[in-house]
């Protein structure tokens, strides 16, 4: 069982949160369920997504992955690690890190490297290997040219850029992504998920990455779709977005190209569902137009 | 013409060593009623042209004319141009404040010194045109969801009865659905009321679907000024300052390489669809 486990960066079971409003007196005044009996596991080295409308409970579930949250009841692992124990909480966020929608609130450096060096420091890291872990850090997300600029002196994408530097170079098994590219140009979000990919397949790190742009989860290994606090589709990205009506009923969509290729297939073209990429609809597309052009 | 913009420049910091242009000799007049996508990467001066248009910076040099009037002459009532050009910025549901919904949509009418009737009728209409019902106005802003949020902090703005709307980013960090919303409803009220809207964002689609002029911003100048099908045929010079084309453009190039009979410059779902229905021998003949 506990070699089982290992396997696993995350598991929950039957996660549970309530946020609790007070009145002005400070009296309980009653609870809200934001996450309503959720059990799953990520597997490490995973890229994970998890979609949702607002309000469905993602965030509040990505905080409990590195115990910014511990569950009103239910039990949340990370790396085998009960959350709920206060001894694990500084091992958990080495484990887990986080990055936030808004570049701005996330740097505090004055000086690139500096900001990246503050995690490893304030893990007492030796200085030697703190300048080991930036560099190596920097040149994941692409970000090494900049280490001596300012951050003010830098683009979003390239501020949520150093944000993934500064968790990465706390050598997390884990980064979760909450909602990354909200706040960014076209160019600002292709950059940070072209990192975070890059961190997945070349170090292996585990990725949650919680998103609006459906674009962004096509390359996932799985999808998790969350609505009212409970997870109501997981699968691989072809698998959930083949289910066009109900994700917009969940109010999400799918990918453009996944929707117009549905859209061809109600006015009659015969398409497969699930098409994710321009170029499977180019070959699906070019195979019906050769039949045209045999008859 | 609502609003002219005549050699306008703007640099922060203008007296200082850390001097930074950011707006370069703009010149954009805006017709009554027009739907703009104002478009451009983080940094392009975008913001900054926008707190131009009520006065909320002052161009170091340049005109700006509001319905022939230029602002920056002594006389002209700037109070006046803030409440005809209502600025909604990025995240506008950290500015709400009051008890309640209705309260805090009461404010701005308020503080124009309108009567508390007149007030409250505006509150209502504005609330009505974004779809916010009356079971809310007696409820805490904090306790809406994030696209309810926003819709409140727009109809703050609303109800001071602008002639032109500019919102920054409005559907920043909403889901798909609050996304359309925001936007269908912004393009409803354009229709039924006539008003100008300039609308600052970060997706391509959005702006292809919903505007009929873009103007694209390019290290605090003005690259393109012109409708959306012909702003998205320059698909590497806008890649090149960080922008895009919409998905569906790129969708209909790479079709177009592969030899499928369609045109490259559809920039709407819609259109994209029937294009490629044309192609495939099963779709109306134009």
């Amino acid at each position: 069982m506990e070699k089982e486990s290992a396997k696993e960066i995350i598991k929950t079971e039957g996660l549970t949160f309530d946020y609790i409003r007070h009145d002005e007196e400070g009296n309980e005044e009653g609870a809200i369920r934001a996450v309503d009996n959720v059990s799953l596991e990520v597997k490490q080295g995973d890229f994970i997504a998890i979609l949702g409308h607002n309000g469905s409970g993602k965030s509040t579930l990505a905080k409990h992955i590195n115990a910014l949250l511990v569950p009103t009841s239910g039990t949340v692992w990370v790396d085998g690690r009960r959350t709920s124990e206060e001894s694990n909480v500084w091992d958990i966020r080495q484990t887990a890190g986080m990055v936030f929608q808004n570049p701005d609130n996330q740097i505090i450096g004055q000086v690139v490297e500096e900001d990246v060096g503050f995690g490893p420091e304030n893990m007492g890291v030796p200085t030697q290997e703190i300048w080991a872990r930036v560099e190596e850090s920097l040149k994941a997300v692409g970000m090494y040219e900049y280490r001596k600029y300012s951050p003010n002196k830098l683009s979003g994408g390239q501020k949520q850029r150093v944000s993934i530097a500064g968790v990465l170079a706390m050598h997390p098994k884990c980064i979760v992504l909450d909602e990354p590219t909200a706040m960014l140009d076209p160019s600002g979000r292709r950059e940070v998920i072209r990192a975070a990919r890059a961190l997945n397949d070349v170090e292996n790190v585990t990725v949650i990455l919680i998103t609006h742009y459906m674009e962004e989860v096509i390359h996932a290994d799985k999808v998790f779709v969350m609505d009212e606090g409970q997870v109501v589709m997981e699968g691989t990205p072809r698998e959930v977005f083949s289910r066009v009506e109900e994700l917009k009923s969940l109010r999400l969509d799918v990918p453009q190209v996944t929707l117009l290729a549905y859209e061809l297939k109600k006015k009659g073209l015969p398409l497969p569902d699930g098409i994710l990429t321009t170029q499977e609809l180019k070959s699906e597309l070019l195979k019906i137009t050769e039949k045209q052009n045999g008859n | 013409m609502a609003i002219k913009l005549e050699h306008v420049n703007y640099i922060y910091g203008a007296d200082t060593e850390l001097s930074v242009a950011a707006l370069k000799d703009v010149c954009i007049s805006i017709e009554d009623g027009q739907f703009i996508g104002l478009i451009g990467h983080t940094g392009s001066g975008k913001s900054t042209l926008v707190q131009h248009l009520n006065g909320l910076l002052k161009a170091t040099d340049g005109a700006i004319y509001y319905n022939g009037k230029n602002i920056y002459d002594k006389d002209y009532n700037m109070k006046e141009l803030r409440s005809k050009v209502g600025l909604v910025f990025q995240y506008p549901e950290h500015q709400l404040f009051e008890i309640d919904v209705f309260t805090d949509v009461c404010f701005g009418p308020k503080n124009l010194g309108l009567s508390r009737e007149e007030a409250e009728s505006r509150a209502r209409e504005a609330l009505e045109l974004v779809g916010i019902g009356e079971e809310y106005y007696g409820q805490s802003p904090f306790d809406l969801s994030g696209g309810q949020k926003r819709r409140v902090a727009i109809a703050g703005v609303l109800a001071m009865k602008p002639e032109m709307l500019v919102l920054d980013e409005p559907t920043a960090g909403l889901d798909p659905k609050g996304r359309d919303e925001i936007l269908g409803e912004i393009s409803a009220l354009r229709e039924k009321t006539g008003m100008t809207i300039v609308l600052v964002s970060h997706s391509m689609e959005d702006v292809a679907n919903y505007v009929n002029r873009i103007i694209v911003m390019n290290k605090g100048s003005v690259m393109y000024d012109d409708e959306p099908k012909k702003v998205f045929r320059h698909v590497k010079e806008l890649e090149a300052v960080g922008l895009a084309a919409p998905s569906v453009t790129y969708i209909m190039h790479t079709l177009k390489e592969a030899g499928l009979a369609v045109e490259t410059d559809a920039t709407t779902l819609t259109e994209a669809r029937d294009a490629i229905l044309v192609a495939c021998g099963c779709g109306k003949e134009k």
